[in-house]
């Protein structure tokens, strides 16, 4: 048997770029930098084998802090160009980079087709419920009445929830989490271990066009009764006594809708109280709809259920199809219907 | 392979080039199998004197269902069986099938065969096959004066009529009599012909084709055994089908036979061209490209990449390569025009020969990603069938009209390499050219065909790839001696191709204006001009790897110069071939490298008295030509959606002098 080569451990500092970072102080973007550059020791990652690709916008700067391949590419195209990246070399370990703009604005479609297709990569999809980089306009993920500079009177369009996008354009892996959250390694690492297509939405602060929206839930004071962290094969439970009393996720019958309701003394399974299942698509539907404020905010790993991938099948195709073929050109041209003409024939 | 001509009447059709101009005769014959038609009464023709022909244009038209660009491919075989070059012009409807009987949804494919180099599909039919009145309306007009048409009666009916909009039949009411008619009710004798096997009527009249292109075939004095191999290998899980088809085939060369005998039907020989000894197949633009592209990832040593997005008439260069997987190909049909583009731009970023091909309108959509390719400097190349426009315009029809947004059609300051097919065989050495100059530069290239280009066929002496210089190409896999810079160049400008999972590399490419040789981020205002200097002086610098610019026939210094690109060479060629036989003083030039052109182009140009430029766009080479040499090129336009015909040419020619 051979000896495996070691692979040499690498630090979060291995991960880090010398380039100036250059988002505004106070952005939830270096949180979520940071995040990644200690999640990626921890999967074992190898710097040259790992690709980040991303759009355009402010969430798309990330591939220059990354000490990696990196490719910043147009706006919304990042999917398409990570497609044709691990098409052609399926060893490398590819990240999109995104935020809610380039990913269900410009580059809906990209964005569904990858999901759909189950390319093996991470989708992070930063949301920060607003246009940051082009100086703050309202969003496809904007809530009804978001004043911006296109949206003097407030917005008037209802807003897409990116992980019932996801979940609805067949991914098999949805996650949430937000800029500063501890969590959010976990979930990044969670992400890494599925094989296809990854999708994270996270929860990005915009310090200075969109500041806070997500204060509700996740501010310190008073998140675990605002956040529900889910875990597979684990009761969904929140709350706890300084929040007002531990609570949980269970099904109304009637309705076949999610209800929260109390647990008493810890007895979450009178109470009713779902365990979380990742393979469970009904459920992550339900999820992933839950309205935050009737309910908490749904957050970790909603769903994972893996299917084969684009890129196996894809090179699978290749390979039978190729199987017993010897690609000799010359022959290929001279194949089919053909005919000779002879020496001594006249030339023009 | 050749077959062995039976003792047979040779019969004049082609008679533009030799002057013989045939009175028409118009026999009409409603219906009935032992009803004949007249054929040729033909001063010239006495007996069995032979009279050689130069080359025959022939028309196959018919409703869109009717089976046409079929008919018209397998003649097309039978006419390289037998030795003739040829030219073919497929003409089709955009709708799929049409409203069976109306105008719109006729179908109609034109060959051009000859004992003589072919270079066009031929000016004007001297027969037309007209499958129903709606063809017959459509076609008659561009019938050489004393041409013959061949009709179905079977379909002339008073519905059929009324759908071509005819208020008589024109049979009947003495509008055909300048051309030869042959009407005979083709219908009946193929549901005769098909009778043994039990189809109902609808299925039967299906082999009104194959009834017809047996007749062809015997006009023509061509092999049938071909097409009946053709049928059995098409029909193999259906031998009904098959059958049904090769009887048909075979009452429609008996009919001919038949008629013969009984006198007025004749049979006319085309004698083989004279050509290079060696092997040869038919190839269409389409098939010539893709070929060309895999052996050009075969030379630079390179898998291949495919993105697409379906599009009419580029999607024929996706569906062949998705055939050739073992040629280390992968292709993709992305989801919109810019994911194929994207896509392949990400597969030349991960190290394969990154492909994209479209149609006008996708190449509009893609603009924003070829600007990324020429930002990062990626190779990739990017094929352009042209169509009519602007919008969706004329989908399957064809036009050079996109030649300036392959040259000026992208936002900023975007210069990249672009090169114009002018045939269908010569679509294989432009496609290994674009290969070529992607990977030796770095760079997107554009490659030009058209509609015209890419749907029709000529034959093709199968090329040996041992005499191409193979361009493998070199990743950077370990620092340099003097540090590692992703925009550092070599002194074509090149910059270093990495593969991402090369250790020890890593970098960070993207559409942001890049620091001269660090590739960094970088907006300070003497580096944009750095680095757009540069981006322009690399792709002025293909220049120096491709040939001077040749003269086609006359000479530089000639009183007149025919400048063209793309598609235009055949007619133009003809054209400029009839003229300086006339003793008229022309040259011919025709344009493979658009962008940048040769070196000696603006002192060619510089030598002829008058330039005139014939394209299928409103004069977008002229401006081109006035813009980079500053000489006096004249327009000579056509967009109607047909190539130019050579008689157009010869016009321009003598009214430019």
């Amino acid at each position: 048997m051979n000896d495996m080569t070691p692979v040499k451990a690498t630090t979060p500092k291995d991960w880090e770029t010398d380039q100036e970072v250059r988002w505004c102080p106070g952005c939830g973007d270096y949180a979520i930098l940071k995040a990644v550059q200690r999640t990626m020791p921890e999967i074992g990652g190898t710097p040259e084998n790992t690709v980040f690709i991303s759009g355009i916008g402010c969430s798309s700067r990330f591939p220059y802090y990354m000490e990696t391949y990196g490719f910043h590419t147009i706006h919304g195209r990042a999917p398409a160009v990570a497609t044709g990246v691990k098409l052609a070399n399926p060893d490398l370990d590819v990240w999109i980079i995104t935020g809610d703009g380039d990913a269900l604005s410009i580059g809906g479609n990209h964005t569904m087709h990858l999901l759909r297709r189950n390319l093996d990569c991470q989708i992070m999809l930063f949301n920060n419920e607003i246009y940051g980089l082009t100086k703050g306009q309202y969003s496809p993920t904007s809530r009804v009445g978001t004043n911006s500079p296109s949206t003097p009177y407030g917005s008037v369009d209802r807003p897409a929830t990116p992980c019932a996008f996801a979940l609805g354009s067949g991914a098999r892996f949805v996650a949430r989490g937000f800029d500063v959250s501890k969590n959010l390694p976990e979930v990044l690492k969670a992400a890494h271990a599925h094989r296809g297509a990854a999708f994270i939405e996270i929860f990005q602060n915009c310090i200075v066009y969109n500041k806070d929206v997500f204060e509700d839930f996740a501010a310190p004071k008073g998140a675990d009764g605002h956040q529900l962290w889910l875990r597979n094969g684990e009761p969904m439970l929140f709350g706890s006594e300084k929040s007002g009393g531990t609570k949980g996720i269970a099904l109304d019958n009637v309705g076949l809708t999610l209800k929260v309701v109390d647990v008493v003394d810890g007895d979450w399974q009178s109470a009713g109280v779902i365990i979380h299942d990742v393979t469970n698509r009904s459920l992550a539907h339900m999820l992933v709809e839950m309205p935050f404020g009737e309910f908490p905010m749904a957050l970790g790993v909603l769903y994972d259920d893996p299917r084969p991938t684009f890129n196996d099948a894809v090179i699978a195709q290749n390979e039978s199809a190729s199987s017993g073929k010897s690609p000799d050109l010359g022959k290929l041209l001279a194949k089919g219907q053909t005919w000779t003409v002879a020496e001594g024939h006249p030339e023009i | 392979m050749r077959p062995a001509y039976p003792p047979i009447v040779f019969l004049t059709l082609q008679c533009a080039a030799n002057g013989i101009r045939r009175k028409g005769n118009k026999v009409t014959i409603k219906d009935g199998l032992e009803r004949m038609a007249t054929a040729f009464k033909d001063e010239q023709m006495s007996g069995h004197t032979p009279v050689h022909s130069d080359a025959v244009v022939v028309r196959f038209a018919g409703d869109s269902g009717d089976g046409m660009q079929l008919t018209g491919g397998q003649f097309t075989l039978s006419s390289a069986l037998a030795g003739n070059d040829f030219a073919t012009f497929p003409d089709f409807p955009a709708e799929i099938r049409a409203p069976i009987g109306t105008l719109f949804g006729v179908s109609a494919f034109q060959i051009n065969f000859g004992s003589s180099a072919i270079d066009t599909a031929g000016d004007q039919p001297d027969v037309l096959i007209a499958m129903n009145p709606a063809a017959l309306k459509t076609n008659v007009g561009s019938l050489r004066e004393g041409g013959l048409i061949i009709a179905d009666t079977g379909e002339f009916n008073q519905r059929n009529l009324d759908k071509a909009k005819y208020a008589t039949n024109p049979f009947e009411d003495g509008s055909l009599a300048k051309w030869q008619v042959l009407a005979f009710d083709i219908s009946a004798l193929t549901l005769e012909a098909v009778k043994p096997f039990g189809m109902g009527n609808k299925d039967a009249l299906r082999c009104k084709n194959m009834w017809t292109l047996g007749l062809a075939l015997w006009m023509f004095d061509r092999d049938r055994q071909p097409i009946i191999d053709w049928l059995n290998a098409k029909f193999a899980k259906n031998q009904v089908l098959a059958d049904a088809n090769i009887a048909a085939l075979n009452a429609g060369h008996a009919y001919g036979e038949t008629a013969e005998l009984a006198g007025p039907l004749k049979q006319y020989h085309v004698d083989a061209a004279p050509a290079p000894a060696g092997l040869y197949r038919t190839v269409t633009g389409a098939e010539s490209i893709s070929f060309g592209l895999v052996a050009g990832a075969q030379l630079a040593g390179l898998k291949m990449f495919f993105g697409g997005y379906p599009i009419t008439p580029a999607s024929a260069i996706l569906h062949h390569l998705s055939r050739l997987k073992e040629y280390g190909i992968t292709t993709f049909q992305a989801e919109d025009e810019i994911a194929a583009i994207c896509s392949a731009i990400g597969a030349s970023y991960a190290g394969q020969l990154g492909v994209t091909s479209s149609s006008g309108p996708g190449i509009a959509l893609k603009g924003e990603a070829m600007g990324l390719a020429i930002m990062t400097e990626l190779p990739l190349v990017i094929v352009n069938s042209q169509r009519g426009g602007p919008s969706t315009g004329l989908p399957t029809k064809t036009e050079q009209s996109d030649l300036y947004q392959a040259v000026y059609g992208r936002n900023g300051d975007a210069p990249m390499p672009v090169i114009a097919a002018r045939s269908p065989v010569d679509c294989f050495d432009c496609a290994v050219e674009a290969v070529r100059i992607a990977v030796e530069y770095m760079t997107p290239v554009m490659l030009l065909t058209d509609g015209y280009i890419a749907n029709a066929a000529e034959p093709w002496l199968v090329p040996d790839l041992e005499e191409y210089k193979p361009f493998p190409v070199e990743f950077l896999e370990s620092v340099p001696e003097d540090g590692f810079k992703p925009y550092s160049r070599d002194h074509k400008l090149k910059r270093p191709w990495v593969k991402p999972g090369t250790p020890g590399l890593l970098h960070r490419i993207g559409g942001i204006e890049k620091e001269v040789d660090t590739g960094h981020i970088n907006y300070a205002p003497a580096n944009h001009q750095a680095m757009t200097d540069i981006r322009s002086a690399k792709v002025n610098g293909v220049a120096d790897s491709i040939p001077d610019q040749i003269v086609e026939q006359g000479a530089a210094g000639a009183k007149l110069a025919v400048v063209g690109w793309g598609s235009t060479y055949g007619p133009i060629k003809q054209a400029v071939r009839r003229k300086r036989a006339e003793g008229v003083d022309v040259a011919h030039v025709h344009i493979r490298h658009i962008w940048p052109m040769p070196k000696n182009m603006a002192e060619l140009l510089k030598s002829f008295d008058k330039i005139i430029v014939p394209e299928m766009n409103t004069g977008q080479l002229k401006t081109i030509l006035r813009d980079q040499f500053l000489v006096d090129a004249q327009p000579v336009n056509k967009v109607s959606g047909q190539p130019f015909t050579i008689a157009e040419i010869e016009a321009a020619i003598g009214s430019a002098l």
